[in-house]
């Protein structure tokens, strides 16, 4: 009960982006850039702009899936691994099996949306915490990817996915456009059509949702296979630009998605997410690995920041809305 | 035929029977109270018409159709509409979401089907001020309204699609003196609109006030089913406390 009287408050947030997007993360993001700029001299620049999109787009992808997830009041602990899965996946079908290269896309996809549909099946139908069915998903489709490959990354793409990794048009790395497209479009999802309202009214009070004939379950298993979905596109993203299915591929990239996610304003308990804000959340963990790649910190300690950056984001977020009651 | 017809429904949560033959009427444009003590089944009575619960046996039907089967938005679709005792209000959608929750009116835009957000605050607004309702904008957020401003969303939500059938659990608990004559005068306003009235209520003098009939429930059965013209609160209370 106190959960949900806590997040009848809204923290410092600018309203009418389309939901609910944290002051305190855009101003973070600020301060993070104007002081990388000073600390190095090779921060401010287009290419290296271009380079942090590139960067933050399969991380950024994720947490837009977490963000619909953690919206409906679930939780997806598996993207990482779904991640693995599907380039493993898509990988295996245009190398070993040799299919023409769009399979390499849809495999992906498929490969994303079937392990989506599975968490959704097993946490709406089955009534399995979804704690529980996405943590055992984590581990079984990181096993199959594993199993799939002998734990040998499947070397060599089509030409065409490998574009899709790391071709720069005009400049511009193909994922960070994907990932700025992919924010648009779920950014219209999410703030403006049923199925992105539907999903905050389930996670905002589920027995309102079913007393106003929003099918509950259903709606569950769609935006379970969604995340899915999103987790296979960042998996093919992610083979493309190594130009090959890496079974490892996406370790622990759950953590870093739900920290995006929240460090840009989702409700952890559901009922309140903005697309723009877990951009801002990715950017901002984008741009700290950046910084501290520039400024040749280990990626052991950067670890460690992703880790103290998720609990400090949900920390403040209490702190907010108790002073927002009282 | 009446509007409303329940024969002999009965619900069991496990070995919990809630209700055990619940059998009667409404008539459009009649107000009728469910009476009974806390835990008598008026709640679960109610969320099984409104498809919330799956009825165990027994036969609901509406307007000359069964509702067996049926969920709570074809139930909704059919002209029933509830304002549940909890509201079942989303508190951190703003005013007008929750009036159009369910039922949002869309548009194309690009091909993509987007909610028609003007529209929805247009008529939301329209129904707030029909209802005489003191809500300060259909953008606030429904977390920051007072109970008796909740309340209101949750009426003009029931309003706001033409239904024939309009249940009440316990509306004017949480109310104030006015605003408990305000949520009397809705009930009498509905009946003269041939808009069919179920109130649960404790409170006897706002039933005798309004309602054409009560009907009194006990462990899950009906103990009384009287016109409130031919029988006195005294009596009520009699029934429902199981001494008559
Ligand atoms: N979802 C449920 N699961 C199990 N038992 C329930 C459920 N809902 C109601 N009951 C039981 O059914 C009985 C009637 O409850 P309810 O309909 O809420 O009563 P009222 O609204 O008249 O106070 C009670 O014994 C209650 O414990
Ligand atoms: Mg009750």
């Amino acid at each position: 009960m106190a959960t949900t009287l806590a997040a009848t408050r809204t923290p410092l947030t600018i309203r009418g982006l389309g939901g609910a997007i944290r002051l305190e993360s855009l101003i973070v993001l600020v301060i993070l850039i104007v002081g990388l700029s000073i600390a190095s001299p090779y921060f401010l620049s287009l290419s290296n702009a271009f380079n942090i999109l590139l960067a933050t787009s399969v991380i950024g992808i994720l947490g837009f899936a977490s963000t619909f997830v953690i919206a409906a009041a679930g939780i997806d602990l598996s993207v990482g691994s779904v991640l693995g899965f599907s380039a493993v996946v898509s990988a295996i079908s245009v190398n070993a099996i040799g299919l023409p290269w769009p399979f390499a896309i849809l495999s992906a996809l498929l490969a994303g949306a079937f392990c989506g549909a599975i968490n959704g099946l097993l946490i709406a139908r089955a009534r399995i915490p979804a704690f529980i069915v996405t943590l055992g998903m984590l581990g079984v489709a990181r096993g199959a990817a594993l199993v799939l490959t002998n734990g040998q990354p499947v070397y060599g793409l089509p030409a065409p996915i490998v574009w899709l990794g790391q071709g720069r048009p005009l400049g511009v790395p193909v994922p960070a456009i994907v990932f700025i497209l992919v924010a648009l479009v779920t950014h219209v999802v999410l703030s403006s059509t049923t199925f992105g309202k539907y999903a905050l009214v389930i996670g905002d009070n589920e027995a309102a949702a079913r007393a106003t004939g929003i099918r509950v379950d259903r709606h569950r298993i769609l935006l379970y296979t969604l995340s899915g979905t999103l987790a296979g596109l960042a998996g093919l993203l992610f083979a493309a630009r190594v130009n090959s299915g890496d079974p490892t591929a996406g370790t622990s990239y759950e953590l870093t998605a739900i920290t995006a996610a929240i460090l840009g304003g989702t409700n952890l308990f559901g009922g309140r997410a903005s697309v723009i804000g877990t951009l801002i959340g990715a950017l901002i963990m984008g741009v700290l690995q950046n910084g501290l790649n520039l400024l040749a910190v280990s990626s052991f300690y950067q670890q460690m920041a992703i880790g103290a950056v998720l609990v400090l984001a949900v920390w403040l977020d209490q702190i907010n809305r108790g002073r927002a009651r009282s | 035929m009446s509007l409303l017809d329940l024969v002999d429904v009965r619900k069991s949560f496990g070995p919990v029977e809630a209700l055990r033959g619940v059998t009667f009427s409404v008539d459009a444009g009649e107000a009728v109270a469910l009476l009974g003590d806390n835990g008598a089944g008026k709640s679960t009575l109610m969320k099984t018409i409104t498809g919330i619960h799956r009825l165990t046996s027994g036969t609901i039907r509406f307007a000359g159709a069964d509702l067996a089967g049926q969920g709570p938005g074809e139930i909704r679709a059919r002209g029933i509409e509830m304002i549940y005792q909890d509201l079942a209000l989303a508190r951190q959608q703003d005013v007008a979401s929750n009036i159009f929750l369910g039922r949002e009116p869309t548009r194309r835009v690009f091909g993509i089907s987007v909610i028609d957000k003007p529209r929805i605050e247009r008529e939301a607004e329209a129904m707030i001020q029909r209802l005489g309702a003191r809500v300060p904008s259909v953008r606030y957020l429904v977390g920051n309204l007072s109970g008796g401003q909740q309340q209101s969303v949750a009426i003009a939500r029931a309003l706001t699609f033409s239904p024939k059938l309009v249940i009440m659990d316990e509306p004017t608990a949480a109310l104030a003196v006015r605003e408990v004559e305000h949520v009397l005068d809705l009930v009498r306003e509905l009946k003269r609109q041939g808009i069919a009235v179920i109130l649960i209520s404790h409170r006897l003098t706002d039933v005798f006030a309004v309602c054409d009939r009560v009907v009194a429930l006990r462990q899950g059965q009906v103990v009384a089913d009287e016109a409130i013209a031919e029988t006195s609160m005294n009596a009520v209370v009699a029934h429902i406390v199981g001494a008559a």
